[in-house]
């Protein structure tokens, strides 16, 4: 929701524009997530001006709440979703877009008929693995989250939790679990671009 | 009829060109542009469909300002509607020979017209596949054919008919005189080769370095 309409505009600005972007975008996947949720923490605190605000604006507290953990989710898997969505948009032929132009389709239209289904391989790429790498992140939502249990303790933490505390049963069926949907989540991702009805690569040419 | 006066700066291979055209074209008509790759032939029918915008200039069709820098009139494409077929087809991956068509229908029109194009370029048994599963030519039918579903006030053709076979490009150029007489639309053509330029065209624009070098009949311009 956010990577897209971000992607879209990215892809057509300046290069300064998008090399900016792309970086900021990026830095997630760079950064230790402690860092990303170290200056969460200290930016949405209620003692901070953010925070401040936006619990007065909204009345969300975003530290050590579950709308703290989205948060923190999508800043941390942003560049999966947003690199693939960029990457679909800046290899796609000008052409088509023009064309839909020409046949006298407006913007939207383009966009929701012609830009986004060509690019929907890279679309339920990055969909499926942000939320494989949202499921598996560890450092944000623990900084940001607080591991309160049946609020913001997700089972990434409760594995660590339970390695702790010895209970050895517990974390590995958290721990098999976790494998076991993630290895769906590839093997979906890897077929779904294989079946030529979803992938659409550029038409073949015979000259 | 198309009226037009374009001046516009080229960044070409071998540095800046001034393209400097002057030209009118009466409906019905169908006019040729002939020269060496790279003189602005493209550019001239992108300027036309609002996807390039020249320096200075104006183009009226019947009378109708769709561009006119001096006024800042710009049309835009969605508007102008001008049947651009583009040198690599521009046809959607992910869509069907038929709904590729259907994209070029307007809101209520009737989708008869969908199966009469199919039928007149050859295209009724590809009608179900995906362009990815199509040759070169078969494109190229498609792509004029959505470009004519759309019914355009004017037909641009980059070379539309460049992939086809001797047979398949003679019975498209029936197709074409026949659509182009039956319909009152005029019809630029960006072509180099002489036979189709002789059998289809009322008049050719021979363009170098993005100037009119020569302008007439085809018998005109090419007895020397």
């Amino acid at each position: 929701m956010v990577c897209i309409p971000l992607a879209y505009v990215t892809a057509r600005a300046r290069l300064p524009v998008r090399i900016a972007v792309k970086t900021l975008a990026n830095l997630p996947l760079i950064l230790p997530p402690s860092v990303l949720g170290f200056y969460l923490l200290v930016t949405l605190a209620p003692s901070s001006f953010i925070g401040h605000l936006l619990e007065g604006l909204l009345h969300v507290r975003f530290v050590f709440t579950f709308a703290g953990l989205v948060i923190g989710s999508v800043l941390f898997s942003l560049p999966l979703m947003f690199n693939p969505c960029m990457a679909g948009f800046e290899n796609l032929s000008p052409t088509l877009e023009e064309v839909s132009y020409t046949l006298g389709k407006s913007r939207t239209r383009t966009l929701f008929s012609v830009l986004l289904p060509s690019i929907r391989p890279s679309l339920l790429t990055g969909v499926a693995m942000a939320f494989a790498h949202t499921m598996g992140e560890f450092g944000v939502v623990l900084m940001i989250g607080g591991k309160i249990p049946g609020k913001t303790l997700v089972a990434s933490v409760a594995i660590y939790d339970y390695v702790e505390t010895l209970n050895f049963p517990a974390a590995h069926a958290h721990a098999a679990l976790l494998l076991l949907v993630s290895c769906v989540i590839l093997v979906t991702v890897y077929l779904v671009n294989i079946i030529p009805v979803f992938s659409s690569g550029p038409p073949h040419r015979v000259r | 009829m198309l009226e037009c006066t374009l001046s516009h700066t080229l960044h070409g291979s071998e540095g800046p060109i001034n393209l400097s055209i002057d030209f009118a074209v009466n409906d019905g008509e169908l006019i040729a542009l002939y020269g060496k790759s790279g003189s602005g032939k493209t550019t001239i029918l992108r300027m036309l469909a609002g996807l390039t915008k020249p320096d200075k200039g104006r183009i009226y069709v019947n009378g109708v300002c769709w561009l006119n820098t001096e006024q800042g009139i710009n049309i835009a494409p969605q508007q102008r509607k001008t049947g651009l077929v583009f040198q690599d087809y521009g046809l959607f991956p992910f869509m069907t020979v038929r709904k590729n068509l259907e994209y070029g229908l307007g809101r209520g029109d009737d989708k008869s017209i969908v199966d009469s194009l199919l039928q007149t370029m050859g295209l009724r048994e590809l009608a179900r596949r995906h362009p990815n599963r199509l040759s070169g030519g078969q494109q190229q039918r498609v792509a004029l054919a959505r470009a004519l579903a759309a019914r355009p006030r004017m037909l641009l053709l980059d070379e539309a008919l460049s992939a086809l076979d001797p047979v398949m490009r003679s019975g498209l150029q029936n197709a074409l005189e026949h659509t182009i007489k039956s319909v009152p639309v005029c019809t630029i053509m960006v072509s180099h080769d002489l036979a189709e330029i002789f059998r289809l065209s009322n008049k050719v624009l021979h363009i170098d370095n993005g100037k009119i070098i020569a302008c007439g009949t085809p018998r005109e311009v090419f007895k020397r």
